[in-house]
């Protein structure tokens, strides 16, 4: 392995031993959470249209909801500085405390801040500032970064907090229960509250219509920090602004459930500063009805800092919709493992950290977490804005692609014929175009197969390019599923005897290695009355898009779509092994062909479970398929699993397509006992787990998959998994051989 | 208000494990008697023919809200689907009344309990924002998730019982 991969994983590993477990158990939490609570709600994907369109509106007149906020704020009487970047931002707040001659700043919880660093500036200026949140508490105490951005110390453990309150502060009898925690921050917090200066607080939205903030919370210290100090500083990024008070009203709903998964925090404020509240001064003996609020002063402190450029570039402007629930991260795989310490910049963490970093400190710092998203494309669901955070993440890996400047490598010329400027990353070039390599691979094998598997041969590729020697190589065959499908003769059901006629693409995997899942596919569909052709058709372009190789993936969309024009003119179905390739069809190939084009692909093409399901919902009869009293020989071959019940693992993609349940449907129908698997992804993401950087945490990524399915329930199950790259983690994981749906219901074995 | 969404505001505090107690105007100072420790501190209730008992300090300085056990401040209206209360802040300070205490009396009366969120933006339009004006949308106790496990009662109350007044005058708002 190369010294940075050897770094990068080595790094990960760490973090993986230190803040894995905090980090696992409670992201997970968050998103089951978020499951139970976003199901009761009547209306959740109107709710969610309705949040994004208030985001796309508001983003859209920004300037203008920007000078009606301005306006409500002074009529109000407080203060607006719209600050351009951090520095000035910064400067601006240390010289509205110093007015104030603050000796104290108490904050509550504020991304932004922590995107501007306004602690340091006023550290700087002699004042002594206290993050008044818990977990913020903790992280200044400890000296640390959030590691998530609704939940900062997600990584601490409750004895590790427990032993920094004992280290700081070295109390009489130290606290160790979360309760007993929590009462000695509450204590210590209020006292600092009490006399401080000036509050600061963040904003989760602004109203531009009154002026109004909304600050979600449920601690109660941000209610403190505006509430105590005659002086309030909220900073806010640009993108905050919406136009109404009644435009809240989705975003409530939505932000609770889709963060923490709960239904809505204990407080959401609705301020309108500067607020009638009387000013709260402890030893003074003015009844609060008689202290009045006139001594408060409200300024408001706009960010700029890279938004309004990120709003004229097309592809990042989407990113400005965000509403930091964390969402991205709570039902993303690889941050459940490693947490925002690795999956993160400089402020941001999680899938929309891509965008935020890349528009706020540039793609450097994105770059450095990028390739963490693996496009399994399961925060796309999550999002309450739905933000296509893959496709964000995919345009900025193009974009620092496009930006190294890379040397000339024989290792990959040839196969490497694609559409990328020279400079591309060996590595990511070598997966991008493993469509070519399995070509190569077919046409030679089986010497290919004995070649790469050679110790030497491994070292080399582990070496130059990041292979891990860890992982067993897929398997060419020599005779491709098209070639197999040919030598047969073609369908085995006459056209003019079908009732539907079909089309199997034939993506890399089930052509080139798993060749035995298309046969099953094939022969499947003929016992149900299909008629089934298996033409060549160029790749799906998933692997270049993983890879970040934007323009070749086009290519391949519109070469796909060259190829299928004719057979969906005739009527044909596009029926789909591969679920990453069924995704492009129904995801990303909007991005690359013409809206009718895109259409007609999308509406015809399906997942060949979801295509059987559709027959058999349509007349066709269940019993031409295989079921579980007819699978006996294979299970002794699989080394004596049951032969009624399976273990399923639905893939990642196909999940967000809403596909999962088609096959579990036909699986039943057919007389298994269906076991799912209650994990986002398994880990393997494509060729993301065969990266030698990334090996340590593909299998941690797995490993509930590992526990679910080798539990007392789990462990005499046959697995069965839809995608090709979670076939080959099942098979890593678990000491059973993982098999495709399709081959259970081939009838005849 | 119709009696389902009563039922549903009651399931829905149920679920925050919130108490809450159904009175009268005349019946409101003995209900209070019951739910509140001493000291308790207070806001004057808006709504004409109903006062807080003689025992709440109705009056109180920043002081007397730090130390008090119990703070009662008038809810503006009540969100069934969430089992929310929305507390205007007014001049008087109701905001510190309702905050400090580690039990948060909310008095509400029936007749201002809305179905969800939209009915309860719609009032908070017209009710609360612009000039100062503010309200907390409070659900439940304070909360932390900080320390390792949930904990009721952070930085707020540790614990929230809300009052229903079933026959209060409906003419009058709280602001």
């Amino acid at each position: 392995m190369s010294t940075s991969r050897e770094a990068k994983a080595e790094r990960i590993r760490h973090l993986l031993e230190t803040e894995g477990d905090a980090v696992g158990q409670n992201t997970r939490g968050f998103n089951t959470g978020r499951y139970e609570s976003v199901a009761d709600l009547e209306d959740y994907e109107g709710l969610k249209d309705e949040a994004r369109a208030i985001k796309e509106d508001a983003i859209d007149r920004l300037p203008e909801l920007i000078d009606d906020l301005t306006e409500a704020v002074e009529a109000n009487g407080g203060t607006v500085y719209l600050a351009s970047d951090a520095a000035d931002a910064n400067r601006y707040v240390r010289e509205v405390c110093e007015s104030k001659d603050a000796d104290r700043v108490v904050k509550s919880k504020s991304m932004t801040s922590e995107e501007l660093e306004v602690n340091d500036e006023l550290q700087s200026a002699g004042m002594d500032v206290v993050e008044t949140d818990l977990g913020e508490w903790v992280l200044q105490l400890a000296d640390e970064a959030p590691s998530h951005i609704v939940a900062p110390a997600i990584h601490k453990s409750r004895e590790g907090i427990a032993e920094l309150f004992r280290e700081t502060f070295d109390p009489e009898d130290p606290p160790e229960t979360a309760e007993e925690l929590t009462m000695f921050a509450r204590e210590r917090l209020g006292e600092l509250i009490a006399d401080a200066d000036v509050g600061m607080t963040g904003a989760n939205f602004l109203t531009a219509d009154t002026g109004t903030m909304a600050l979600v919370t449920s601690e109660g210290n941000a209610r403190k920090s505006a509430l105590v100090p005659d002086t309030h500083v909220a900073v806010a990024g640009v993108e905050k602004v919406i136009p109404s008070v009644e435009d809240l009203q989705p975003f409530v709903e939505l932000i609770g459930r889709s963060g923490t998964g709960q239904d809505i925090t204990s407080y959401v404020s609705l301020l309108t500063p500067p607020v009638n509240s009387p000013t709260v001064d402890f030893g003074d003996d003015t009844p609060l009805a008689d202290a009045g609020s006139d001594d408060r002063e409200f300024h408001l402190v706009l960010v700029d800092n890279g938004r309004m450029t990120m709003r004229e570039d097309d592809q990042l402007k989407e990113t400005l919709y965000c509403i930091r629930c964390s969402a991205c991260a709570n039902s993303c795989g690889n941050f459940q493992s490693v947490g925002g310490h690795a999956f993160g910049g400089e402020t941001y963490s999680g899938g929309i950290a891509t965008g935020w970093e890349a528009g706020i400190e540039g793609e450097a710092v994105a770059a450095e977490f990028n390739d963490l998203c693996t496009g399994c494309s399961r925060c796309v669901d999550a999002c309450p804005v739905k933000i296509d955070i893959p496709w964000i993440n995919t345009v900025v890996r193009d974009r620092i692609n496009r930006g190294e400047s890379g040397e000339f490598d024989w290792l990959v010329e040839g196969l490497t014929p694609d559409a990328e400027p020279g400079g591309v990353d060996l590595q990511k070039r070598f997966f991008g175009n493993f469509a070519t390599l399995a070509k190569l691979g077919s046409a030679t094998a089986p010497l290919s197969n004995r070649l790469a598997d050679l110790g030497p041969v491994r070292s080399l590729l582990d070496r130059t390019l990041g292979i891990d020697e860890r992982r067993d190589l897929p398997e060419f065959q020599r005779e491709t599923l098209v070639d197999w499908f040919r030598a047969r003769g073609g369908s085995h059901v006459p056209r003019h005897e079908a009732d539907r006629e079909a089309l199997l693409y034939p993506d890399t995997y089930t052509n080139h290695i798993d060749t035995s899942r298309g046969k099953a596919a094939v022969r499947t569909l003929e016992a149900l009355g299909v008629h089934v052709t298996v033409p060549s058709v160029p790749a799906s372009g998933r692997a270049p898009l993983s890879q970040g190789m934007v323009a070749t993936a086009e290519e391949r969309a519109h070469e796909v779509f060259s190829a299928l024009a004719e057979p969906l003119d005739e009527g044909r179905d596009v029926v789909v092994v591969e679920p990453s390739a069924l995704a492009m069809f129904h995801r990303e190939y909007e991005q690359f062909l013409a809206p009718a084009s895109f259409e007609r692909l999308r509406d015809n093409s399906y997942e060949v479970l979801e295509y059987v399901f559709g027959l058999l919902s349509n007349g066709a009869e269940v019993d031409q398929l295989a079921g579980p009293s007819t699978d006996r020989t294979s299970a002794v071959a699989d080394g004596g699993a049951s032969t009624d019940r399976l273990a399923y693992h639905a893939h990642c993609q196909q999940r967000t397509l809403g596909l999962a349940e088609h096959t579990v449907a036909v699986l039943e129908a057919v007389g298994y006992d269906v076991r799912t698997s209650e994990t986002e992804c398994c880990g393997m993401a494509g060729s993301f787990g065969y990266k030698s950087e990334y090996y340590d945490l593909s299998m941690d990524v797995g490993e509930p998959l590992r526990e679910q399915f080798g539990d007392e329930d789990g462990r005499d199950r046959r697995v069965v998994a839809s995608g090709t790259s979670c076939l080959e983690q099942l098979d890593a994981l678990l000491s059973r051989d993982a098999t495709h749906p399709v081959e259970l219901l081939v009838p005849d074995g | 208000m119709t009696s389902g969404t009563v039922a549903t505001f009651e399931e829905s505090l149920e679920r925050l494990e919130v108490g809450w107690t159904h009175t009268d105007a005349a019946g409101l100072a003995g209900t209070l008697r019951t739910v509140c420790d001493d000291p308790t501190v207070g806001t004057p209730l808006p709504w004409a023919d109903v006062t807080l008992p003689d025992w709440v300090e109705d009056d109180p300085t920043a002081d007397d809200v730090r130390a008090a056990a119990t703070g009662v401040t008038a809810a503006g209206i009540g969100i069934a689907d969430y089992g929310s209360v929305v507390l205007p802040s007014t001049d008087d300070g109701s905001e510190p009344v309702s905050l400090y205490p580690e039990t948060h009396v909310p008095v509400l009366r029936r007749s201002d309990l809305v179905e969800g969120m939209p009915e309860a933006f719609s009032w908070l339009a017209e009710n609360v924002s612009g000039e100062g004006g503010s309200a907390i949308v409070a659900t439940g106790p304070s909360a932390t998730a900080d320390m390792g496990e949930l904990v009721k009662g952070a930085h707020g109350p540790k614990a929230v019982h809300v009052v229903v007044l079933d026959d209060a005058d409906e003419t009058e708002d709280p602001r």
